[in-house]
């Protein structure tokens, strides 16, 4: 019996697993996906919003602030790669900048400081890059970009580092209601726990409606991304939007946390909550819309392209805590944008009320800090040589377009929940996310994943189960 | 840090044939840097054959002919570090290296060249919609997995560019058993030799559709096939003509692009047309004293110009390094902000013979701060230090070739900029 069950490991159930370690109880996370940020998570902006767009007096206002004013403290903690860049949105002709000063307005009601309207020559001399057409945008100095991945590994390595479970590979497939709390079925076995928490993204809604009456319905709206090489990171230095439309933020164009150009999302709606696919169309819209944003916008060095949906709830905003008729059951749905801002915010709520419903007390000890790994291509010359010295894994580079080392995948492998997959090499190291995209460390981190796990070469998956790497050796088939 | 006259980057043919000329030239002290665990670079994995006809007038395979220069290479005893990665070069040819023995390695060079070949271009540049999963690699990818590796990638493949290592695959893998189903080529013809064509394809009777592209992938998670359609002459996909082709992997074959990030960093001007550095007619770059040669200047289809182009660019990096100033005018050195003093004060650049050891010593305790060499108040050299002491000697090295690029120098100065910290 668990006191806590947590369903879904994506930002929200990794965040809330963290702040809950903070109390004495025996904790499990159940995720179907072979490994942790295998979903919405990963297929995101990265954007740490400002949060002067949500409308006043919603949950996303509340903690899209909150969780905003956390983050760079949470980023140092736990080692997560974040950058306070500021945004600016930008606006193409006169009549649209009364727009700007609403969006002042909406900001300062939602507690949003430092906004700025900037005039066509201080947005231009910010940005020389942005559109001739433009004449002038809002300012938002407490904007930032951060690594969607980290921050969704990082506070999962401090939950397991805690004590808490975590079961991947293991889908709900039923929830019941209990003399004591909760039966909850999966392809794994049953588990029995006295409080669950839905953070299922897409999903959420499903699980929800196996037990509460206050149904809930999520459609969701998917978005469509380009990525650029590294060269063309510093195209743009804050992240700029374009006015939000009402349903989205609109298609945007900002450096990533890790030093990329990112452009995206477009916005379709009523989107299969299976379907993650990219279509031309989309691709093209993406691209078009950027391009009035920024001049010269280097499409030959796109390097890839990902799409994500958005969790969006009928109600139009986040879903937080228990339905009237299920207590002991707490939700954490519709959590669309700025949900990867919020999700700090939301975790300590969340955590805060399932430990009062729980009568928890906080445990005597708290492990604050993950296991230390180091990102050897961002050190000086006099770093790199001394982590060598202490490991000369460090001299062998196994990634060369992003610079990863040998000792830094084992590390990946060798973490608290460590990776077991290619994806899960490449989102905690970066290896395989360069400008190659893995064409020449893939075979070498098969190889090496294989070594560690002691697993023959060809069950090693890119991430899910059937996504095999190599089919078999040569002449097998003959 | 240590000096060389000349640091090669690649040993591709492009390295080889250039260190062997440079040597054949004068120049002895010459350290090639490979980043893989062999000499001969891409020419490995390619274990067909078709190499060689200009230069030998047989037919070689791509080990046979690497074998030439690398055989000619340990006659002539010349220095190579395998296994060991450049990861940075300056304007002023400072390389830093790692590999598993040293780990980071700086190297002051009187001149480099730039031999670190090309890579292929990734999907990610076709924007091919669909789903993104398993079992989609470059061909080049394939072609080390299967000749180097001994992995199989599929056993029911569709390969998307008719260039060269496409069509050299599609063989390949048949000759492994896989089932080749078809070659794609989006323009009207293919950009591969014909003679790989007859001799990949057609006696293989594989086919090659051209005007054809992969208008969509599927599979969620290992690719299941693919959707083939038609193009117009604009390049567009044909409503209409879209038929499904299963199958468990897909090669793409559509382009190499040259490695240049390492040039970049140096400040090497690069051409947009060939994505190579801009070179005068020596190969020399933008930047004195750095060279180009092979596929990092340009993509070849043919090693033999590789070769040839090469040898020309180790010719003129031995000139470059040999090239000896005949003015004689004394330049004094001074010890500026942070530093108590330099060995020696003054040079005279007629004398320096490869290069000029400049010892010094900081004034206080400095972290994360910068030493800056600076010949008549420009600044030759940036070099970061997380920490200095006046306990410890610090050293510059300034080659030969900085001052036969400044006749008329008159002053240098040594100093810290940046943080300091007591
Ligand atoms: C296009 C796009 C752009 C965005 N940009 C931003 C941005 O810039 N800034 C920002 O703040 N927010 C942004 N967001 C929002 C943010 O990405 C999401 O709010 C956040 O990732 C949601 O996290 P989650 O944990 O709720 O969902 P997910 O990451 O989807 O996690 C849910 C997890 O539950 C698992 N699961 C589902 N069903 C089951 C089951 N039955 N059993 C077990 N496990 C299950 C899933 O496998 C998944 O791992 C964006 C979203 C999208 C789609
Ligand atoms: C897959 C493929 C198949 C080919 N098939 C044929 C053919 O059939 N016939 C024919 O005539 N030509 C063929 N070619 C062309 C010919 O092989 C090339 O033109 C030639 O190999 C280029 O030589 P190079 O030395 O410039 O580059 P490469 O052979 O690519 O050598 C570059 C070397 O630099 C090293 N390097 C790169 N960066 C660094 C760094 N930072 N630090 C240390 N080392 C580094 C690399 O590891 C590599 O060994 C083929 C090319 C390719 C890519």
């Amino acid at each position: 019996m668990y006191d806590s069950i947590i369903i879904g490991a994506g930002v929200i159930g990794a965040n809330i697993a963290r702040e809950l370690a903070r109390y004495d109880l025996k904790i499990a996370v159940l995720e179907k996906m072979s490994d942790v940020c295998e979903a919405t998570s990963k297929g995101n902006s990265g954007i740490v919003h400002s949060g002067y767009d949500a409308k006043p007096g919603t949950l996303k206002a509340k903690y899209n602030l909150t969780g905003n004013q956390m983050m760079p403290e949470l980023c140092r903690k736990l080692n997560i790669p974040f950058r306070q860049n500021g945004s600016l949105t930008i606006v193409f002709n006169q009549e649209k900048m009364a727009e700007l000063e609403k969006l002042i307005e909406r900001g300062i009601e939602n507690g949003v400081s430092g906004l700025m309207i900037l005039d066509r020559e201080t947005t231009m001399k910010l940005e020389p890059n942005l559109n001739d057409a433009v004449v002038g945008s809002l300012y938002a100095p407490t904007a930032g970009i951060v690594d969607p991945f980290q921050l969704t590994i990082g506070p999962a390595e401090i939950a397991v580092q805690n004590g808490v479970k975590f079961f991947l590979s293991t889908e709900v497939t039923g929830l019941y209601k209990t003399k004591q709390g909760f039966l909850v079925k999966t392809n794994n076995g049953n588990f029995e726990a006295l409080t669950v928490i839905n953070a299922a993204g897409v999903f959420a809604d499903d699980i929800n409606n196996w037990i509460s009456e206050r149904k809930r319905l999520i459609r969701p709206r998917k978005g469509e991304y380009c990525l650029f090489d590294k060269e063309v990171g510093n195209l743009v230095e804050h992240t700029i939007f374009q006015l939000p439309s009402g349903v989205s933020k609109g298609v945007l164009v900002t450096p990533t946390a890790e030093g990329n150009l990112l452009i995206g999302p477009n916005s379709l709606p009523d989107n299969d909550k299976f379907d993650i696919l990219t279509s031309a169309e989309g691709i093209q819209y993406v691209l078009d819309t950027a391009k009035k944003s920024v001049r010269n916008l280097p499409t030959n060095q796109i390097i890839t392209g990902f799409a994500g949906l958005r969790a969006s709830e009928k109600d139009g905003d986040f879903v937080l805590g228990e339905p009237e008729d299920v207590p002991g059951f707490f939700n954490a749905l519709g959590i669309e944008s700025p949900g990867l801002t919020a999700a700090p915010a939301i975790a300590v709520d969340l955590a805060t009320w399932v430990a009062e419903y729980l009568r928890a007390q906080l445990k005597a000890e708290y492990i604050e800090k993950r296991v230390e790994y180091h990102r050897f291509a961002d050190l000086s010359t006099q770093e790199k040589q001394e982590l060598f010295k202490s490991d000369h894994d460090y001299g062998k580079v196994i990634c060369r377009c992003e610079l990863v080392t040998l000792a830094e995948i084992k590390n990946a492998i060798r973490r608290p929940l460590g990776a077991t997959t290619l994806d899960g090499i490449k989102r905690r190291t970066r290896a395989g996310s360069g400008r190659c995209q893995g064409g020449f460390c893939s075979p070498r981190i098969l190889e090496i994943l294989s070594e560690e796990l002691r697993k023959d070469i060809r069950e090693i998956v890119k991430s899910s189960e059937k996504s095999t790497y190599l089919v078999g050796f040569d002449k097998d088939m003959l | 840090m240590e000096y060389r006259d000349l640091v090669i980057i690649g040993a591709g043919p492009a390295g080889l044939a250039a260190a062997i000329s440079a040597y054949e030239q004068g120049i002895r002290d010459i350290l090639i840097l490979e980043r893989e665990n062999f000499l001969g670079g891409i020419l490995n994995q390619c274990v067909h054959n078709g190499f060689g006809l200009h230069t030998f007038h047989e037919e070689l395979t791509g080990p046979e002919y690497a074998s030439r220069y690398i055989d000619k290479l340990s006659d002539l005893k010349i220095e190579y570090m395998l296994e060991t990665m450049v990861i940075d070069i300056s304007e002023m040819r400072n390389v830093i290296a790692i590999n598993e023995k040293r780990g980071v390695m700086e190297i002051q060079a009187g001149a480099i060249i730039l031999a670190m070949g090309c890579r292929e271009r990734p999907r990610g540049a076709l924007n091919i919609p669909g789903s993104r999963p398993s079992g989609i690699y470059s061909a080049g990818t394939a072609q080390k997995f299967v000749n180097l590796d001994g992995y199989l990638p599929g056993r029911e493949i569709v390969i998307l560019g008719s260039g060269d290592i496409g069509l050299i695959m599609a063989r390949r893998l048949t000759l492994e058993g896989v089932n080749v189903k078809m070659v794609l080529e989006i323009l009207p013809y293919s950009s591969g030799l014909k003679r790989n064509i007859v001799q990949c394809l057609d006696d293989y009777d594989i086919p090659l559709k051209l005007s054809h592209t992969v208008t969509k992938i599927h599979g969620s998670e290992r690719i299941e096939g693919v959707t083939v359609s038609q193009v117009d002459e604009d390049l567009m996909p044909i409503p209409g003509t879209e038929t499904y082709v299963s199958c468990d992997a897909l090669l793409l074959s559509v382009g190499l692009i040259p490695e240049n990030e390492l040039s970049r960093k140096a400040n090497v001007t690069i051409n947009p047309k060939t994505q190579g550095p801009i070179v005068n007619e020596r190969l020399e770059t933008s930047r004195p004293g750095i060279f180009a040669c092979g596929n990092v200047l340009h993509v070849h289809d043919l090693v033999d110009y590789v070769s040839e182009e090469a040898a020309l660019a180790g010719k003129n990096a031995a000139d470059f390094i040999k090239n000896v100033s005949s003015e004689g005018l004394e330049v004094e050195i001074f010890a500026g902000d942070g530093v108590r003093y330099t060995v020696p004060n003054k040079v005279n650049p007629i004398n320096v013979e490869k290069y000029l050891p400049v010892r010094f010593r900081v004034t206080k305790v400095f972290s994360q701060a910068t030493v800056l060499v600076e010949f008549d108040n420009l600044p030759v050299h940036k070099k970061k230090k997380t920490i200095m002491t006046p306990g410890e000697m610090e050293q510059v090295f300034l080659p030969k070739s900085w001052f036969t690029e400044r006749p008329f120098l008159r002053k240098i100065t040594v100093r810290i900029e940046g943080d300091e910290n007591a």
